[in-house]
C-alpha cells in the first residue's frame, strides 16, 4: 500500500465487512469479502452490492453542453430526453478510444460522465480542453460515492427504501430520489449483465446508505461484492474494460462498439478517421474465447491458427456461471476472425479456444 | 496474520507450501492455508507427470485462482510418486482442506535427509509475519 494510494469513504466499514483490499486505479479497493466464486453467485441468483466510489464523476453545466457533449462523445446525446442515459465512448482525433462512459442527461443544462478511476486525471482535462468555455466542468468525483445494488433482487431490495416510487425507472434511466434523509441520483445500470441500480451518493451520507441497503437486503440475502467478482461478472456478460479490452490503441469499429458511434449525428471529434476505418475495413476484431480444456485464460496470452500468431487475448478469468469454464477476449486479424476455432498458449502449451461473437452469460429476460 | 493453521507436524517452504513425511518415505506436498486465503477462489491446478524427477527449487505446476496464478517449485529434490487427480477434478479442494484432501503431489525425496532441510512450524510463522 503506497501513500499515494487514497481511501474511499466507505473504508471503514469495508473493513468491518472483512474485505480483502488491493490498490486499484490509486484507491484501496474491497478485492473481496469472501469467496469470489460465491459472490458471484450471489449476485447472479440474488443481490450483489458493489462499492465503485473509485469511479468519477463529471459533471458539464451550462446551456452550451449539450452542443459540447456532442463534440466529445461518439454516441448521440441529443436522443436523450431528462432522466435518461446512454452509453457511449469519447475518441481521440485519431479514433482510438480515450475512455468508455455513461453519460446521463440529468436536466438539458445539467449532465453526470460516469468515467473510469484509473482515466479520470487524463479524461477530465480532455474534456476540460474539448468543451473549452461552452460548458461548466466539474470533476465531482471526490465529492460522490457510488454504489451498485445487481442482481434478480436488486429491487425487490431498493424500490421500497425509495422515494419518489421508482417502479417505473426504465433501464438507462436516472431519477433523483430520496432514501430516508439522504438525497442521491439512482441509475438503472451496472457493469455486470444483470438488472439492477448504480446509487450515486454524496460522500458523506455513503455510510448511512450502505447500512440501510445492507438492512434492508439482509432477509434477501444481500452479499457485498468486491472487484474480482465484478471482474468476472462484466467478463461472462461481455462488458468491455477500458486499459485491457479497449484503449486509445483500439477504435470503436474494431472493438465490436459500431452502435455506439453514430455518423448521423453530425461532427464530433474521431468522426473522419472513424469514417476512414470503416471505408478502409479493419485489421483485427475483437472476439470472445471459451478454452476448451482444462486452464485458464488472461490478458495477454497469444492467439494462434496452426503456427502463426493471429491475435493476444485482453482479458480472460474465469466464468462461474458456465460451470467455471474459462472465457476471456482478445483481438484477431480480421481474416481469421470468423473461425470456431483457434489455439491459445498457455506458458508454452497450446490449447483449443472456440471462438464467439456472443456474451458468454445472459440473463433470462 | 496468527489465524492462518500451521500444523505443528508439517514442514513448510517460503514459497509456501508444506511437506508432511509418510510412512513410506514420502513427502506429501501441497500449499499453506496462508497461500490458499492470498489466492483466493482457486480454479485450476496443474500438476506433473508422475514419474518425473524434480531439483529443489524446479517448477512442478501451477495453481490458478480467479485473479492470479502461482508456481508450483518442488520443496526438494525427487520423483514425483503420485499426484491428486481429485484436485486436478476440483481445485476448490485447496481451499476447502489445504493440508489434506487439497494435497498436490506425493515426492519420493532423493535424499534421506531433504526433509531437515525444510522449515518447521515456528520458522514458517517467521516467514509469513515477514509478509514475504
Amino acid at each position: 500500500m503506497t501513500s499515494a494510494t487514497r481511501r474511499l469513504p466507505l473504508h471503514d466499514r469495508h473493513i468491518a465487512l472483512g474485505a480483502r483490499l488491493a490498490p486499484f486505479a490509486g484507491y484501496e479497493m474491497p478485492l473481496r469479502y469472501g469467496s469470489t466464486v460465491e459472490e458471484h453467485h450471489a449476485t447472479r441468483t440474488g443481490a450483489g452490492l458493489f462499492d465503485v466510489s473509485h469511479m468519477g464523476e463529471v459533471f458539464l453545466r451550462g446551456p452550451g453542453a449539450l452542443a459540447a457533449l456532442q463534440q466529445l462523445v461518439t454516441n448521440d446525446v441529443a436522443r436523450l430526453e431528462d432522466g435518461q442515459a446512454l452509453y457511449t465512448v469519447m475518441c481521440s482525433p485519431e479514433g482510438g478510444i480515450i475512455d468508455d462512459l455513461i453519460v446521463y442527461r440529468l436536466a438539458d443544462d445539467d449532465w453526470l460522465l460516469c468515467v473510469n478511476a484509473a482515466n479520470r486525471d487524463e479524461d477530465v482535462a480532455w474534456i476540460r480542453e474539448v468543451v473549452g468555455d461552452a460548458a461548466t466542468v466539474a470533476d465531482e468525483s471526490d465529492e460522490w460515492a457510488q454504489l451498485a445494488l445487481q442482481g434478480p433482487l436488486a429491487r425487490t431490495i431498493a424500490l421500497p427504501l425509495l422515494a419518489p416510487d421508482l417502479e417505473d425507472l426504465p433501464t438507462f434511466g436516472v431519477a433523483r430520489a430520496r432514501l430516508g434523509d439522504h438525497a442521491l441520483l439512482v441509475a438503472r445500470t451496472g457493469y455486470t449483465g444483470e438488472d439492477g441500480f448504480e446509487f450515486y451518493i454524496p460522500a458523506a451520507a455513503a455510510e448511512p446508505v450502505l447500512d440501510r441497503l445492507l438492512e434492508a437486503g439482509e432477509a434477501h440475502g444481500i452479499t457485498p461484492v468486491g472487484l474480482a467478482a465484478r471482474d468476472t461478472l462484466r467478463l461472462e456478460a461481455r462488458l468491455l474494460l477500458h486499459g485491457n479490452d479497449i484503449s486509445r490503441e483500439t477504435n470503436p469499429v474494431e472493438a465490436g462498439l459500431s452502435w455506439v458511434v453514430r455518423m448521423d449525428k453530425g461532427p464530433f471529434i474521431g468522426r473522419d478517421a472513424l469514417e476512414r476505418i470503416r471505408e478502409d475495413g479493419v485489421s483485427r476484431r475483437l472476439r470472445g474465447f471459451v478454452l476448451e480444456e482444462r486452464g485458464m485464460l488472461r490478458a495477454g496470452y497469444p492467439l494462434f491458427k496452426g503456427d502463426e500468431q493471429v491475435g493476444s487475448l485482453t482479458s480472460g478469468g474465469i466464468a462461474p456461471s458456465l460451470d467455471g469454464a474459462s472465457i476471456g477476449l482478445g483481438y484477431v486479424r480480421v481474416d481469421v476472425a470468423s473461425e470456431e476455432r483457434l489455439d491459445v498458449e498457455i506458458r508454452g502449451r497450446r490449447l483449443p479456444v472456440a471462438v464467439t461473437r456472443k456474451p458468454f452469460y445472459r440473463r433470462d429476460a | 496474520m496468527t489465524d492462518f493453521k500451521v500444523p505443528d507436524n508439517l514442514r513448510y517452504t517460503k514459497d509456501h507450501e508444506w511437506a508432511r513425511r509418510e510412512e513410506d518415505g514420502l513427502l506429501t506436498i501441497g500449499i499453506t492455508d496462508f497461500a490458499q486465503d492470498a489466492l483466493g477462489d482457486i480454479t485450476y491446478a496443474e500438476l506433473p507427470e508422475t514419474g518425473r524427477t524434480l531439483d529443489t527449487g524446479e517448477g512442478f505446476g501451477v495453481v490458478e485462482s480467479v485473479k492470479t496464478f502461482s508456481d508450483l517449485y518442488a520443496p526438494v529434490a525427487g520423483e514425483v510418486a503420485e499426484t491428486n487427480a481429485a484436485v486436478e477434478e476440483d481445485a476448490s479442494l485447496i481451499n476447502r482442506d489445504a493440508y489434506g484432501e487439497g494435497w498436490l503431489i506425493r515426492l519420493r525425496p532423493q535424499t534421506e535427509d531433504a526433509w531437515e532441510t525444510l522449515l518447521d512450524a515456528a520458522g514458517y510463522r517467521a516467514v509469513m509475519e515477514s509478509g514475504d
